[in-house]
């Protein structure tokens, strides 16, 4: 099958939402009521003063609506893209039962749409006060604990193992949810500040950990997660079979062209990646995409906007359904799939009901490509190199000051994320890096 | 079905709305079509010496989002010859003899100039003539407009010599640009008109460009005062004809002008003492077809009222326009929230804190929602809260009981009588 033609690259890179139409952005703006104490922002973790911005839409004021927005997240429009706002701001704003929410997340969109394209200059930096923070990973939490110390006067240094800073959103949401160029802008409005981003550096590795530890006032750890966990069952390694994390990763790269086209696609696992890496499958060619989960449409951990999305791209879902091995042909590539029939039993610790195996129920799936989403792995023995307190990977801090069992050591973002259901939102990375910084901020003038 | 004639100073009209003098009655054509799409009359664009219009003319006020709030013009009498418009008004009257056609006229303050257009426009067989002394742009640099109705003298002479001259009735077009319309409208009672006519247009600026800081409108870059119409001068309009309306010794007819969009704001005009009314922004902003719901709304109204004509109407709401002292001191309402109305925006409690009286406040409910109360014992019932309330029937303002009424005139009165 022939390479596909930029026009037919449309179906992954373009965003499936449109931008509002400016009529429609005023007459919705012109709809938002201005509450006053509106549960709309206390709905954000980050607090955006959504009234505020609105208004200033409906006045024309747009570089003050995009500095409301990315005052309080520099992740804005990023979030306007891939927040869940549906459970947030949208689903809290006063008109849901009177009549319909104000689009909240589209006018946000529309805002940081113009910051972009006016290359505004929102933020300015303070007198530098002559300490240095460091931040260990360039994603949402990081870059976010960066703008605010660097407004701050801190000379921050952001070291990012990637080639591009961004994190998830530069790497790990699908392009036509969120295109690579919002999460690279809002790196650079970061950039902006002075913040210096060293990237293709891994701690630990292309820098020693005492160096880090030894050269800053103080640290943010914000290193996220890691690739999806091994299945450990047999076949795992055959050709066909790709990590979700990596998959969008490369095709957000832009370095999937036509590989997928006619093939007939299993995804295991059912949260937000999950789908992400089935629906980007389909827009890349693959004729079949079935998504199996061991439990049902109940316990998964999608959102539900996310799943009719998938059901609308022609997913198919399998529940109930566990994978045993995978099976090869003679060129070591995957072509089955042996599964087996599962039934839900009590409830277990996450308060989700146990799947458990029915006997003798085996059965197989053509497949000639696999892709494992069941959740991430954490950066466990980088967190023990660095001598920090953790619970399975998951760093623990104290609430008040988010600093880690090292004092020096702040931490924010995936790397603190805990036991809650499916994956952290950017929206929260983008608040806990915020208050990385006020907290860093705290604790240094604390010692003045 | 109610009977929605109308006897206008003896003019008798099958509705009551027609289309005020302006852009829409410029031609026979245009008043052709609105006679067929349902208006009752039609005020032709006011007819006098020709003249020269420049470009562009309108500008609108937007409000929230929403078009032409407010309209202004800077556009003058007709442009056309008058040998062209009698024509036309000869002929649409021919076709429709059952509509009323009025003509709108302006001439410089002689005598014979009025005596000469009221024959020459009584002989096309109009069914009335309305002396427009209201435009405050353009001809009033003339001595025309609002400049001669603005100066109650002027008033009187004019519309007495139009009368000298005149077979049908002189309706006298008021002008809002003046400290008391009943000034004027006085005069033109004295000048023995048979009927008013207001608002015409207000005084105004429609706005600044803030890219290239020229007027709105402008003509090359150079702009001029309009006159202002629309939905947003309705309540001036509306006060004025009440003021009018309530004089005990001033019985004219008044025809009531000034932001009517649709059969609401005409019965609005009615009850406060206009006979028939005339609307130009609303037509100008939708087209002729507005008046089917003015029709049919109106006729809904009526029967739901219980009235059998639109005359029924006229002037009920007169005798409770008073002055401010003569309003009950003792009258006491308060807001009251109603819960299950509530939608929580808590713009009424913001209003009230910051710029009414400091009495809604927080409480937490039975099942530990926060939710919000009027502390009755300092509201004043000023209606702040209802009036920014977005939420229908989430505020209701409730009558308290109170002592017997006493007005400020009548507490002076006593006052002097029994010494403070």
């Amino acid at each position: 099958m022939s390479l596909p033609s930029d026009a037919q690259l449309w179906k992954i890179f373009d965003e499936v939402k449109p931008d509002l139409k400016p009529k429609k952005v005023m007459e919705e703006a012109n709809r938002c009521l201005f509450c006053s104490d509106a549960p709309c922002v206390k709905a954000c973790p980050t607090g955006i003063d959504i009234p505020l911005f609105i208004k200033k839409i409906t006045t024309g004021n747009m570089k003050g609506s995009a500095r409301v927005i990315m005052e309080a997240n520099p992740m804005g429009a990023t979030c306007a893209r891939v927040c869940p706002t549906e459970e947030l701001c949208e689903g809290a704003c006063v008109l849901n039962d009177a009549s319909l929410p104000i689009m909240i997340g589209d006018l946000q969109r529309h805002a940081t749409n113009w910051a972009m394209k006016n290359h505004s200059q929102l933020f300015e930096v303070s007198e530098p006060n002559g300490l240095k923070v460091a931040i260990i990973g360039g994603g949402p939490a990081g870059l976010s604990s960066a703008r605010e110390l660097a407004r701050l006067g801190y000379q921050v240094t952001i070291y990012e193992k990637n080639e591009k800073a961004g994190g998830l959103d530069t790497y790990g949401i699908v392009p036509f949810r969120l295109p690579q160029d919002i999460a690279l802008w809002e790196v650079e409005q970061v950039e902006k500040l002075g913040v210096t981003i060293q990237t293709n550096t891994e701690v630990g590795k292309d820098i020693p950990i005492d160096a880090v530890l030894n050269d800053f006032d103080a640290i943010v750890l914000a290193v996220g997660m890691a690739n999806v966990p091994p299945l450990t069952v047999p076949g795992e390694d055959l050709d066909g079979v790709y990590d979700a994390i990596q998959l969008i990763e490369r095709v957000k790269d832009g370095h999937v062209r036509d590989q997928f086209i006619g093939k007939n696609a299993v995804v295991i696992g059912a949260g937000n990646t999950a789908i992400d890496a089935a629906t980007c499958l389909k827009r890349l060619g693959a004729s079949r995409v079935q998504i199996i989960y061991r439990r049902t449409e109940e316990e998964m951990s999608a959102y539900p906007f996310e799943f009719s999305f998938a059901k609308q791209e022609g997913i198919e879902f399998r529940w109930l359904t566990q994978p045993v091995q995978m099976i090869g042909d003679e060129k070591n590539q995957v072509a089955k799939l042996e599964c087996m029939h599962m039934k839900l039993g009590d409830a277990d610790a996450s308060g989700r009901c146990r799947p458990i195996e029915i006997e003798n129920s085996n059965f197989y799936m053509n497949a000639d490509v696999v892709v494992k989403a069941i959740g991430q792995q954490r950066y466990s023995s980088f967190i023990e190199a660095f001598d920090l307190e953790h619970e399975q990977g998951v760093v623990k801090i104290d609430p008040e000051t988010m600093q880690t069992s090292n004092p020096k050591v702040f931490a924010a973002g995936d790397v603190i994320f805990g036991n809650g259901k499916g994956e952290a939102m950017v929206v929260a990375a983008a608040e806990q890096g915020k208050q990385a910084a006020y907290a860093i901020h705290k604790h240094l003038l604390s010692k003045v | 079905m109610a009977d929605l004639h109308v006897d206008f100073a003896g003019i008798k009209s099958k509705n009551p709305f027609w289309l005020a003098s302006g852009p829409p009655t410029n031609t026979g054509y245009q008043v052709q079509r609105a006679f067929e799409a349902g208006w009752g009359g039609a005020v032709w664009k006011t007819l006098g010496d020709p003249i020269i219009n420049v470009t562009s003319r309108f500008a609108g006020l937007n409000y929230g989002g929403q078009r032409v709030a407010g309209f202004n013009n800077i556009e003058l009498i007709t442009d056309r010859p008058l040998e062209v418009n009698l024509r036309e008004i000869r002929e649409t009257k021919r076709k429709y003899p059952d509509h009323v056609i009025i003509a709108s006229l302006m001439v410089e303050p002689q005598a014979e100039k009025w005596h000469e257009i009221v024959k020459r426009v009584e002989d096309v067989g109009v069914d009335g003539l309305e002396l427009n002394f209201g435009c405050p742009h353009g001809m009033a640099e003339r001595g025309m407009g609002s400049a001669s109705g603005q100066v109650p003298e002027l008033v009187e002479k004019q519309t007495y010599w139009a009368k000298e001259a005149a077979e049908t009735q002189v309706i006298v077009k008021l002008t809002p640009n003046i400290t008391d319309i009943t000034a004027t409208a006085y005069a033109a009672t004295q000048g023995g008109a048979d009927a008013v006519s207001m608002i015409n247009t207000i005084n105004s600026l429609m706005g600044v460009d803030l890219d290239t800081w020229n007027t709105i409108p402008n003509v090359a870059g150079k702009g001029t005062h309009g006159g202002y119409c629309g939905p947003a001068v309705k309540p001036i309009a509306l006060s004025m004809v009440a003021e009018c309306a309530g004089q005990p010794d001033m019985n004219l007819p008044i025809s009531g002008i000034g932001g009517i969009e649709n059969w609401r704001d005409a019965a609005e005009f009615m009850l406060m003492g206009a006979s028939s009314v005339q609307v130009c922004t609303a037509a100008m902003h939708h087209g002729f077809r507005i008046v089917e719901d003015m029709i049919d709304g109106l006729n809904n109204y009526l029967d739901e009222k219980g009235l059998t004509s639109a005359m029924d109407l006229v002037g009920q709401t007169v005798s409770k326009y008073m002055k401010w002292g003569d309003l009950d001191l003792n009258h006491k309402v308060v807001a009251q929230i109603n819960q299950e109305h509530c939608i929580h925006c808590n713009k009424c409690q913001i209003a009230c804190e910051d710029t009414a009286h400091q009495c809604i406040e927080f409480f937490t409910d039975t099942e530990g929602q926060v939710a919000l109360k009027v502390r009755e014992e300092d509201c004043v019932g000023c209606n702040l809260c209802s009036i920014v309330c977005p939420a229908e029937g989430a505020i209701t303002m409730i009558e308290q009981p109170t002592s017997a009424p006493m007005t400020w005139n009548e507490r002076q009165r006593l006052l002097s009588t029994f010494g403070g």
